[in-house]
């Protein structure tokens, strides 16, 4: 509310605010961890853990659905999916959670659910140690095109930033998605190729797939760690062009009732 | 006006007080049936205007409900008003609800840090004035044990030694500050009392006329959302005691 501050406020308050970010990311991320024995390393060995647990059934029941390297292509998958579902869980309960706080300082609200996206994105990058260590282990290829996945995985940080302004926002207002959404990110990851190769689906579900952003991703980071290709450059495009729109959508439904929060938490 | 530093203008602010209620699908569905979802307006604050200048010790007096509370968190940036402009020049520290903020597992020392970046100060003002901080709120010995063991007065301390340890221009206090033992209470009077004697802008909000007559040299007075009367504030004191023991 510094009224002195008109032109710029938004790079202001984020110059401003860029420690308190720091501080709330780093803060999730250590008390995430704080009591356990093993610590951060458990954001390696879970993934790791739930790799092989998921890796002896699906390759026990249906032999691995065929898939040539299967470890890579499930944990590929998942990686990516539970950093979605995870910053986007964060992001909406990011604002009624710090309530105590919005209530009593002035701080710009997005901050909060930044940070709560930020945390689940630095887990992310963490355990994609843990892919590359399964690739070495399983002789994937090692090529330049690794280099490449930065972009869609760009494309997904601020897919990721986009839905979870627009579910923080809507949290707000109806309490009701916190459980509703829980359900649609189980339906959302059983939709998605993850487990599965997307062959093995219907041709008249295949526009899940083709409409999917997370998919995308995915198949543009399984095309680099698993065939040590260049990906499909349209399914980058529609990656980026779906984060623009999120982001878009986002912004401005937060920015149109941020100012509302303060009377509903 | 150059002096100015907080200048309120008209300031209106209505709550909505059947629609805050609903905070789910099913009631709102439910009320929107029942057509029970209509207006039902409150105006906290009505059309409130005044002016500080700097180094003023302001004084908002009232009974429970008067708006006070509403307008610092107006003041403060927390909300925004929904008829009338708030301006303020300066940088701006509220000592509400000073447990806010706080992360339990956290240890002291990351809670400074924690605590300190909400009230937006920088990574190297804060490890500057570390040592001060801690050597004023004499927790030497916690201030590496999470802050779940500690007393409720020792989370006092703590917050009281942040807040106060800047200088800021404009200072908010929410009632009395009656933190810790008989020994750290006079030890952060005097410190209230220092804070009060630099040139800082002091905006102060109590029941106690006892205490804004020590404290402040101006004063409001708001009673249902409105202003009564403003002025020197032995004026508004003695007014707004007078309306106390005619009621």
């Amino acid at each position: 509310m510094a009224g002195n501050v008109t032109g710029h406020r938004f790079l202001y308050n984020f110059r401003k605010y860029k420690f308190l970010l720091y501080q709330l990311v780093s803060r999730d991320i250590k008390t995430k961890y704080r009591k356990s024995v093993l610590g951060i390393f458990w954001s390696f060995l879970e993934p790791l853990l739930t790799m092989i647990v998921l890796t002896i059934i699906f390759s026990t029941l249906f032999k691995g659905f065929g898939v040539e390297n299967y470890p890579v292509y499930l944990l590929t998958g998942r990686l990516i999916f539970t950093f979605f579902a995870g910053g986007t869980s964060a992001a909406m309960r990011s604002i009624r959670g710090s309530a105590s706080i919005l209530k009593t300082v002035y701080v710009p609200k997005y901050i909060y659910s930044l940070s709560a996206i930020l945390s689940n994105f630095v887990t992310f990058l963490l355990s994609l140690v843990v892919l590359f260590l399964v690739m070495a282990a399983t002789n994937a290829p090692f090529t330049i095109y690794i280099i490449f996945t930065s972009l869609p995985i760009l494309a997904l940080l601020f897919f990721t930033i986009g839905v979870g302004l627009i579910v923080a926002t809507v949290n707000v207002f109806f309490r009701d998605l916190e459980h509703l959404y829980g359900v649609f990110l189980t339906l959302l990851m059983y939709a998605t190729p993850i487990f599965y190769p997307p062959s093995i689906v219907p041709a008249s579900f295949r526009w899940i797939q083709d409409y999917n952003p997370i998919y995308a991703v995915i198949e543009c980071c399984r095309s680099a760690f698993l065939y040590g290709e260049i990906y499909d450059p349209h399914q980058l495009l529609f990656a980026l062009i779906s984060a623009a729109v999120a982001m878009i959508v986002g912004l401005a439904l937060f920015y149109r009732y941020q100012d509302k929060f303060i009377l509903h938490i | 006006m150059e002096n100015t530093v907080i200048k309120v203008e008209n300031v209106k602010m209505k709550f909505n007080l059947s629609k805050e209620k609903t905070d789910n699908l099913k009631e709102y569905v439910i009320k929107f049936i029942k057509r029970e979802l209509q207006y039902q307006p409150f105006w906290a604050l009505k059309g409130v205007s005044f002016e500080v200048n700097k180094g003023d010790k302001f004084g908002i007096i009232g009974l429970n409900g008067a708006g006070k509370s509403t307008l610092l968190k107006l003041i403060a940036g927390v909300m925004k008003p929904t008829e009338g402009k708030i301006w303020v020049k300066g940088s701006m520290v509220p000592l509400l609800e000073m447990g806010a903020g706080f992360d339990p597992d956290y240890t002291g020392r990351e809670n400074i840090f924690l605590k300190g970046a909400l009230l937006g100060y920088t990574r190297r003002f804060l490890e500057e004035k570390f040592d001060e901080i801690v050597e004023f709120s004499e927790l030497e010995e916690f201030i590496d044990v999470p802050l779940k063991n500690y007393s409720s007065g020792m989370k006092a301390r703590l917050a009281f030694s942040i807040a106060t340890m800047v200088e800021p221009e404009i200072l908010i206090i929410d009632e009395v500050l009656s933190v810790g033992d008989a020994k750290f209470q006079e030890k952060s009077r005097e410190k209230m009392n220092s804070l009060l004697d630099e040139d800082a802008t002091v905006l102060f909000v109590s029941h106690s006329t006892q205490q804004v007559r020590n404290i402040c040299n101006r004063a409001i007075w708001l009673d249902k959302g409105k202003l009564i009367t403003q002025g020197p504030v032995d004026e508004v004191c003695d007014a707004y005691e007078k309306f106390i023991h005619l009621k």
